[in-house]
């Protein structure tokens, strides 16, 4: 059975209202990304690791991290930011900076713990790979406000559409700022560190 | 879809003969490339280049390669939102120059079945245009370069 994933038209239109919201709502901030104003994303999530264990936001999240939620059967998008997020990290790891990378699959279907796992090393040795079921993953999209739907079609070679949006997550303060798919790795290092000098 | 280098040295050799016998189409194709996939990858991309020099539109209407299902793709964005779809066909405007690249029009590759795109490797396909027929290409597959990932 193909998960059914918050598919209907009213929500899909709320969570693009969401977004909308909160890109017009931002305010500027010392470190010159955006931040949301008074809108609770992000927090506490079940999962399921690259091992196969049952992991929590406290497990995987235990560093700043750049979390993004894709699907590995997109041969194109996904592996275009999870590249640009591991190469964020490697630039950081340059100036002796510690940041994790998560990628949660939306297609918890197909992705099964060993593809989500090869998945992600081919991007950077230490990005974690979730999945999970269905309800685990709905549940983590909506706490982190994204949205995605499986398309109607091909039992075996559906697509998802997705949000590309990658957030920044601290360990104790939660969601700092997000990412659209346009920043560059450079971007995305020097943000992250401004954040890292402000709220650790 | 994979080759050892003699099938490769074979391919090449068609490869050249049937450009010759395209001699008098103005398509040119550049630099098709697959990056390659993890070991469990259950799809791969294909990018290139196709240069219309001729006086006439055409289009790229079809892809033939051996894998369970091949389809010309685009990515759309909406709000954040990436929306990946089939399409039927590419326009190739006269005088122009379209790009299949990451983050827009792409070739896909899909049921790879744990027979990943490896680097090295290359995939022997046939690009079907609407007045230049049948055009065969060999995607090179390569390492995704980490330094222009975006």
């Amino acid at each position: 059975m193909k998960p059914v994933i918050f598919g209907t038209a009213t929500l899909a239109a709320a969570a693009a209202i969401g977004l909308y919201t909160w890109q017009t709502t931002t305010t500027p901030n010392p470190c010159g990304s955006t931040s949301v104003a008074g809108s609770a994303i992000g927090g506490p999530f079940e999962l399921v690791s690259e091992n196969g264990e049952t992991v929590t936001d406290a497990d995987v999240i235990t560093k700043p991290t750049l979390v993004y939620f894709g699907y590995t059967f997109c041969p194109d998008v996904c592996p275009l930011d999870s590249a640009r997020n591991a190469q964020a990290a490697y630039l950081l790891e340059e100036q002796g900076i510690d940041i994790g990378t998560i990628f949660i699959s939306v297609d918890p279907e197909r992705d099964t713990v060993e593809v989500v796992r090869d998945f992600t090393e081919n991007f950077h040795e230490d990005m974690i790979g979730l999945t999970g079921t269905p309800e685990q993953v709905r549940a983590a999209s909506l706490a982190y406000k994204t949205y995605y739907r499986v398309q109607e079609g091909d039992p075996e070679y559906y697509l998802v559409d997705h949000s590309t949006q990658t957030y920044l997550v601290f360990p104790e303060t939660g969601f700092a700022t997000f990412f659209r798919r346009d920043t560059t790795p450079e971007q995305i290092a020097e943000i992250t560190a401004c954040f890292m000098g402000e709220l650790t | 879809m994979k080759m050892n280098t003699k099938t490769l040295v074979i391919a090449a050799l068609l490869a050249s003969l049937s450009a010759t016998a395209q001699a008098e189409s103005t398509l040119t194709i550049e630099n098709p490339k697959a990056f390659a996939t993890p070991a469990t990858a259950m799809s791969g991309g294909g990018f290139m280049q196709i240069t219309n020099t001729g006086p006439t539109d055409d289009a790229l209407i079809g892809i033939q390669a051996d894998f369970p299902r091949v389809e010309l793709h685009t990515t759309e964005f909406t709000d954040g939102v990436a929306r990946m779809m089939h399409v039927d066909d590419i326009a190739i405007p006269a005088g122009e120059t379209v790009a299949l690249e990451p983050g827009g029009l792409h070739i896909m590759f899909m049921g790879l079945n744990g027979d990943p795109l490896e680097e090295g490797e290359t995939i022997p396909a046939t690009l079907i245009f609407k007045n230049a027929g049948e055009i065969a290409v060999t995607f090179d597959v390569v390492k995704r370069d980490m330094a222009h990932s975006h």
